[in-house]
């Protein structure tokens, strides 16, 4: 019956994972806007002109 | 570009769809209704961005009534302006984020999202399709925060920029912290489940003891995030209730949390019991998630209620000659203004220019616009309607007429004094006997054994935890109010509902309330006019913007118009037209020269006159809404009505066959009257007032109800508690009959939450209570009550008729 404690850690762990990504995903904000990326994903990539910007970047701002 | 768009020949415009007047506009085989959409199909081309118009049709917004000035963007340069509207500013990018209301479709965010390719300054969009915000990195070295704007008002999608925008910025939303909450109590609750349900099986014996200690210990660890992190609130706000020597719902949650953390955790060390940590948990659990619930209910509620966005804000000054354009703050006394057609006056101010016409619709809801002379005071919240004209400020913006009104000191009385919420009475007596029963039962069985004494104390206030009472509340009244949001009715918050089902007398406002300016009564008098007559004056009437010139045309019915020799409008006068070389005058007595009296003392008229004869005259009185005699007919068994009108009395008779005779009308109220008349009543009953403008702003705020109505939503009246969507006007009995069914889904709740806690707490001052049942009745007691009172309100709202399917 030992396995059973490995078999608790183990399961714990799990959860703490789960809970520490599902935190990582609303600091993000992947629960604000639920309904534009669904249209946007739809949208052709068009031939892109040269950008001479810097690059955007990822969403680090909140 | 796409073979499949040469039905553009049909004459509807390529960009927003609206067909083609006369002046139809073509470029490359399109057609387009105005300058405006035709540049915006231009800027678009030239940036090579024409897919927009192949993810939707006609994706654009008609650019024809768009006002056109240069410089109303001017303030935009102003820096403490744009501190305060952009989120990030560094050396070189900005970060700002716009409210665009005409964002609808695929297209839009298309296009916001290139924006990039239009101009090199700016290299960052994003749209939020829900909220209809984007948010935009630019470099402000490439492209100034004003040409950003200008940029985005010529493609057509000119974002929203008002004083209240300027104020503050919206803090971050409460929401994200009790979710977080809730997660953290979610994870806690269902690993603590897992580990005492062997305990409520008593197969944990089975496992040794060695298991069960395990289980309680590691119960306690994962009960500690839930008691210092997941609760916290709780504990601010029953700390603040009692600093405030007041008892709130909280009160006794806190109590119950202690009581359980502090039990549970003397049980594991002390007895080697399990405790009742899983109990604690599912309690955090449930609790946030109701509260959850409520901000969301009220979230999708909120809205702007800020006397400020109706006032421009922005104003065109004349300095040495010169126009500027300056924030409305920063306007003084003796500074001139310049003001054009379709513009606020920002504040009292003197008449310089020879004549203008005022439009007094957001002070007393009439819309029909005043001839002003040089020299006159004009009081803010007036439209000037016609040529721009000059005005010297008299008070500064916020001493003018009607932030007098807003600023009268009965706007700032709370409401809630008249009637606590339902809830927090009946919490603080529930608090009070809980805690005395509690004692009661400690002292009873102290003297036998401590022990017992100490478990009864808490499970009391386990048990009697008023989960279910402070949940019914906000999910009945979050239901009631999603349901009346449906039906175009949105209440400003819940408590509101509650107030409605109080409510005894009901007071209407007569115009724009009762009546609809759809549905004046039209009569003409004169010489009979001939068809061709009749479509001259279709011409005539659909030339001018005039409120009496487009109930005319109402009058005239679908005809087509004629083409005349020549059109002038006179603001404030009439039309002057020439049509085979005799000249015809529609307006006013004096400018068509009309020499019989007519035979009408009221209603306002408008005179028809050819080559200085009289032809006739039209009497033009404000109709009654369609709904408004089955409304009083099914409102008066049950209410008191009250009519206030800023009128004469003469139409009382008429109004009287239409509204039946129960009513007590009351005439020639002033603003102030209106207020004066809510107070006396108020003393003696619950008041609800249906109004519509700021002129009885002051009587919406005075009575129980003010509910405001709107013909469009957007265009609502503050200082209310509810809007109400003109054509939902039918409901209101309705509304009313189902508030009051809530409070009684209310009532019963409580009834049934009670039926649980008498059940719980009996058993439990007999020390009769096992962790299993404590843990079960608690979530148990608190869904069903939940389940009850959304099912009971769904079923309610489709028997009244405001929800189509039973449960949805």
């Amino acid at each position: 019956m030992e396995v059973i404690f490995l078999l608790i850690a183990i399961s714990l762990v799990l959860a703490v994972t789960f809970l520490i990504l599902f935190f990582k995903a609303m600091k993000g904000g992947q629960f604000e806007d639920d309904y534009t990326p669904s249209i946007r994903i739809l949208f052709e990539n068009q031939p892109k002109k040269p950008i001479k910007n810097p690059s955007p970047k990822p969403e680090s701002n909140e | 570009m796409n073979p499949n768009k040469s039905s553009t020949i049909t004459k509807h415009c390529y960009h927003c769809g609206e067909q083609c007047g006369d002046e139809l506009l073509l470029v490359d085989d399109k057609a387009f209704c105005c300058q405006g959409c035709k540049l915006v199909f231009e800027v678009l081309s030239e940036n090579d961005l024409c897919a927009y118009y192949d993810l939707g049709n006609h994706p654009g917004e008609s650019q024809r009534k768009k006002s056109k000035s240069n410089n109303r963007f001017d303030y935009l340069n102003d820096q403490d302006t744009q501190l305060k509207l952009l989120d990030f500013k560094n050396e070189t990018e900005s970060h700002i984020t716009f409210y665009i209301p005409l964002i609808h479709c695929a297209s839009c965010i298309w296009l916001l999202e290139n924006l990039y390719q239009v101009h090199t300054g700016v290299y960052f969009s994003r749209v939020d399709f829900v909220k209809k915000k984007v948010q935009i990195k630019f470099l402000h070295d490439k492209i100034s925060l004003k040409e950003l704007v200008n940029l985005l008002a010529t493609i057509g999608y000119e974002p929203k920029i008002n004083l209240s925008d300027l104020e503050e910025k919206p803090k971050s939303s409460l929401d994200k912290r009790t979710i977080s909450r809730l997660a953290v109590a979610g994870f806690c609750f269902g690993n603590m489940m897992l580990f005492s349900l062997p305990e409520y099986f008593s197969e944990a014996s089975l496992m040794g003891d060695g298991f069960s200690q395990l289980f309680s210990y590691l119960n306690i660890v994962l009960s500690l995030p839930v008691v210092f992190y997941a609760a916290s609130d709780y504990y601010l706000s029953a700390w603040n209730s009692i600093k405030q020597r007041q008892i709130n719902m909280d009160v006794p949650i806190v109590l119950g949390i202690i009581a359980l953390f502090l039990y549970s955790l003397w049980e594991i060390l002390g007895m080697g019991h399990a405790g009742y940590m899983d109990s604690l948990g599912g309690l955090l659990f449930f609790l946030l998630l109701g509260k959850i619930y409520q901000q969301k209910t009220y979230a999708t509620l909120e809205f702007d209620r800020d006397y400020k966005s109706y006032f421009p804000i922005a104003v065109t000054r004349l300095h040495q000659n010169q126009e500027e354009v300056i924030p409305i703050s920063k306007l003084q006394v003796g500074d001139v203004i310049l003001v054009r057609d379709e513009e606020l006056i920002p504040a009292d101010s003197i008449l310089l220019s020879a004549g203008a016409s005022i439009d007094y619709s957001f002070v007393t809801g009439e819309e029909i616009p005043v001839p002003m002379k040089k020299g006159t005071l004009i009081y803010a919240g007036g439209r000037q309607k016609g040529e721009p004209v000059l005005l010297t400020i008299q008070k500064s913006p916020s001493q003018g007429y009607l932030t007098d009104l807003w600023n009268n000191e009965s706007f700032e009385k709370d409401k809630n004094r008249l009637l606590e919420p339902l809830s927090s009475r009946i919490s603080s007596v529930f608090t009070w006997t809980v805690l005395a029963i509690a004692f009661l039962s400690f002292s009873y069985w102290a003297f036998a054994e401590l022990s017992i004494a100490v478990k009864v104390f808490a499970s009391v206030l386990i048990v009697a935890c008023p989960c279910a009472l402070a949940m019914s509340t906000p999910f009945t009244l979050g239901n009631t109010l999603r349901i009346f949001g449906k039906n175009k009715f949105y209440l400003k918050n819940a408590s509101v509902v509650e107030r409605m089902a109080l409510v005894n007398a009901i007071v209407f406002d007569k115009t724009g309330t009762l009546t609809d300016p759809a549905n004046a009564k039209i009569d003409y008098q004169g010489t009979e006019l001939s068809e061709e007559t009749l479509r001259v004056l279709k011409t005539m009437v659909s030339h001018s913007t005039h409120p009496l010139s487009n109930r005319i045309n109402y009058w005239i019915g679908p005809k087509s118009g004629i083409s005349v020799d020549f059109l002038k409008e006179i603001k404030g006068q009439g039309i002057q037209a020439f049509y085979k070389g005799q000249q015809l005058k529609l307006g006013s007595k004096n400018f068509t020269g009309f020499q019989n009296s007519p035979s009408y003392d009221k209603g306002n008229l408008v005179f028809l006159s050819l080559e200085d004869q009289d032809l006739g005259y039209f009497h033009i009185e404000s109709g009654l809404r369609q709904e408004a005699t089955e409304v009083s007919q099914q409102l008066s068994p049950n209410y008191q009505l009250h009519l206030l009108s800023g009128d004469h009395a003469h139409e009382q008779d008429s109004l009287a066959v239409h509204l039946g005779e129960k009513i007590q009308y009351n005439f020639n109220q002033s603003p102030k009257a209106k207020l004066e008349y809510l107070k006396k009543l108020n003393l003696e009953s619950q008041s609800l007032m249906v109004g519509d403008g700021l002129n009885d702003a002051g009587a919406l705020q005075e009575s129980t109800v003010g509910i405001a109505i709107s013909d469009q939503v957007s265009h609502f009246s503050p200082a209310s508690d509810a809007i109400l969507d003109a054509k939902a006007f039918g409901k209101l009995p309705a509304f009313l009959s189902f508030s009051k069914g809530s409070r009684s889904i209310i009532k019963a709740s409580f009834v049934l939450s009670f039926l649980y806690n008498i059940v719980g707490i009996s058993l439990a001052v007999q020390g009769l209570l096992s962790p299993v049942i404590c843990a079960i009745l608690m979530p148990l007691s608190s869904i069903s009550v939940v389940l009850f009172t959304t099912l009971s309100t769904n079923l309610l709202a489709w028997r009244k008729g405001l929800l189509t399917q039973k449960i949805d």
